[in-house]
């Protein structure tokens, strides 16, 4: 019953959860769990469905309040802080089912990633002010090579979203995050639907963004191949409790993990 | 459709062939951009000089002023619910505070005050508060803004259905209390409203230049709504292209994923409603000074459905929708029902007139506009792409579906 916690005491966390329970009615989400994402690194959030990965995402980007617990990111606690703030500290992320604004444009949907870093009110939009005008213009470039990095063609900028293929709107969901200028990505289940040679672009794709963008990533996946591949650490939930944190290779050996995922053996 | 297109192209090779080559240069000269500004150049002169071609006190200037207002109506609320896409029925409240804030600011109402601010003539002398009727106008829509607001507020974690029933109710409210305000109040015998007494002998709008408006002449009146058509119009087109209107996009698609991305939900919710609201008390402090009168009896909860048909006929979302929208319902209910078709069916020997059956009519010309073209006459590219976007994505899916039945039947 050890609970690994082989953690790098060296390196600052970015994010942390400490002790947080989601209650929905009698239903305990997620119990009890503490959670620490360090500078820099690829941290993977895996477990069977229903373990309670998706609750704590909610909760880490403030869409739930936790009933018992802290979270806090950077030196701030945003236990209560609402999601629009959180996001203005610099915490972007994806959704595990795509959450693109369909009827929007690939551009218009990142120019939304970017709201919470643009000044523009009732009366500047109405008078148009040239400051307005030139930060309209900047996002909208800035929207344009956000685009383009996470790989999409020209010609696919003012589509509606709801147009793209699947893999496309997966790169927008991800240009969307990017925009905010965030230092934590969280990413909930980014290969679901992708095959092998498109999850390792993927794979590769976090590796550039945590080196070139200076991010660090939290990842939910289930594709083990990329949660063994990319992370540095692995944190792992079974009925909404943490069974197992550390190092891929150690997690790997788990008993506990290898029995949440293939049952108990005799 | 097609024929449509080839009609337009026979009609540009007409124009080409006649229209001499320094001409056509020149027009090909103009930049892109600019087209769309001459264009609204030549509808505001055509605006402006319109009522030269009527008679100063004529039906049809009547019902063009009417009309107007009821755009402008259906423009704030196009905010609300197209923008935004918060299903407000209780805006005709906004019509009521509007036009209240003509009766309190604009007639003798409030007799034991006095303040008289650019005001001429008999409203100079009268006991009351008397204030320009810009300075009016300004006072509705900060009324209306603050009363959207509250509005708002407890709407705020409700959906959809829900949103309806709190407004509703609200704009009942307003109207309960507009006809008993004659037992609320104010001291020194002051009361709230004058209840269905209404509050006459309002001030007609005095400009310099322009003098004060009289029912003889309606062309400084309809000038007069056109300025305000206009402003509205320009804040609309403003707000929906910047940072706010893509916001409220956002908020209507997902709420999730949209405060996810960092927009701030009750400050853009709250926004909405206040910007819509202020234009309807615009257009309500406009009708109470047009009307002579404000009159409890004026803000019944079908006036509500009625601005909202407007919207939704024109095009939920779209602001040329929205214009057109409520100018159509505006001369359906003022001109051609009353004034045209009124006698219709006394010729086929029926004993009624037209205008007691318009509601009947108006229910009709809805149902008939959501068979024929449920986007409404001008749909605006969003909103045809949400009413078609979504049957494609459905079928998207089962071309998913039967092609991942594939590899799974054979690995069996």
């Amino acid at each position: 019953m050890s609970v690994q916690t082989a953690a790098p005491a060296a390196t600052v966390a970015v994010m942390r959860a400490e002790r947080v329970t989601k209650e929905f009615g009698g239903l305990v989400a997620v119990d009890d769990v503490s959670l620490d994402v360090p500078q820099h690194s690829i941290v993977s959030l895996i477990g069977p469905n229903g373990a309670g990965k998706t609750t704590l995402f909610n909760m880490l980007t403030g869409l739930y309040k936790p009933t018992v617990g802290r979270i806090v990111f950077g030196e701030r606690d945003v236990t209560r802080s609402r999601p629009d703030q959180i996001t203005a500290l610099g915490v972007a992320r994806t959704f595990q089912n795509i959450r693109l604004f369909g009827a929007m444009s690939a551009v218009e949907n990142v120019m939304i990633g970017r709201h919470s870093r643009m000044r523009a009110g009732v009366f500047g939009s109405i008078f148009r002010a040239p400051w307005v005008r030139n930060e309209e213009r900047s996002v909208r470039e800035r929207a344009r090579e956000l685009l383009t990095y996470v790989g999409l063609r020209d010609a696919q900028f003012d589509q509606f979203a709801a147009e793209l293929s699947y893999g496309d709107q997966r790169r927008v969901e991800i240009a969307r995050a990017l925009a905010s200028d965030p230092r934590l990505l969280l990413l909930d289940e980014p290969t679901a639907g992708m095959n092998p040679q498109e999850s390792a672009a993927l794979t590769a794709f976090m590796r550039k963004l945590r080196d070139e963008l200076e991010l660090t990533i939290l990842l939910i996946e289930h594709d083990m191949k990329v949660v063994m591949d990319v992370s540095e650490r692995v944190t792992v939930l079974n009925h909404g409790e943490k069974i197992a944190e550390g190092p891929p290779s150690e997690v790997r050996a788990n008993s506990q993990v290898i029995e949440a995922y293939l049952g108990k053996q005799d | 459709m097609r024929e449509l297109r080839a009609l337009l192209r026979e009609w540009r090779d007409a124009l080409h062939r006649r229209v001499p080559r320094p001409v056509l240069r020149l027009i090909a000269r103009v930049p892109a951009g600019w087209w769309r500004r001459i264009l609204a150049g030549a509808f505001i002169v055509v605006g402006i000089v319109l009522p030269f071609l009527f008679s100063e006190s004529s039906g049809f200037m009547n019902a063009t002023i009417i009309a107007v207002a009821y755009a402008v109506m259906s423009l704030g609320l196009n905010v609300v619910v197209g923008f935004a896409g918060l299903l407000d029925l209780g805006y005709v409240a906004f019509y009521a505070l509007g036009a209240y804030s003509l009766g309190w600011f604009g007639s003798d109402f409030f007799f034991k005050a006095h303040l008289h601010v650019f005001v001429h003539g008999v409203a100079a002398q009268e006991v009351g508060i008397h204030l320009n009727f810009i300075l009016i106008l300004i006072a509705a829509a900060i009324i209306c803004a603050v009363a959207g607001m509250l509005i708002g507020l407890p709407t705020l974690r409700l959906r959809g259905d829900y949103i309806a029933i709190v407004t509703l109710a609200f704009g009942e409210i307003i109207g309960v209390v507009a006809v008993n305000g004659t037992q609320i109040h104010l001291g020194s015998g002051m009361t709230l409203t004058a209840g269905n007494l209404g509050i006459s002998a309002v001030d007609s709008p005095w400009f310099p230049g322009l003098g004060t408006f009289n029912v003889l002449n309606l062309r400084p009146w309809y000038w007069l709504i056109l300025g305000i058509l206009l402003v509205v119009l320009f804040v609309n087109v403003r707000l929906r292209d910047s940072r706010l209107g893509r916001a409220w996009v956002a908020l209507r698609e997902d709420e999730v994923a949209a405060v996810s991305m960092g927009i701030p939900l009750v400050r853009t919710k709250l926004l909405a409603y206040s910007i819509g609201a202020a234009m309807g008390g615009m257009s309500g402090a406009f009708f109470g000074a047009y009307y002579t009168t404000v009159n409890a009896g004026q803000f019944a909860f079908g006036f509500s459905i009625f601005i909202l048909a407007m919207v939704i006929i024109g095009g939920l979302g779209s602001i040329w929708g929205a214009l057109v929208g409520g100018m159509l319902l505006g001369y359906i209910n003022n001109y051609i029902i009353p004034d045209v078709l009124n006698s219709l069916p006394s010729k086929f020997g029926l004993n009624f007139q037209l205008t007691q059956v318009e509601f009947g009519i108006f229910g009709f010309l809805l149902v008939l506009v959501m068979l024929v073209r449920p986007q409404g006459l001008l749909p605006e590219r969003r909103r045809r792409m949400e009413m078609t976007g979504a049957i494609g994505a459905e079928d998207a899916q089962l071309v998913e579906a039967s092609s991942a039945v594939g590899p799974a039947g054979r690995s069996s």
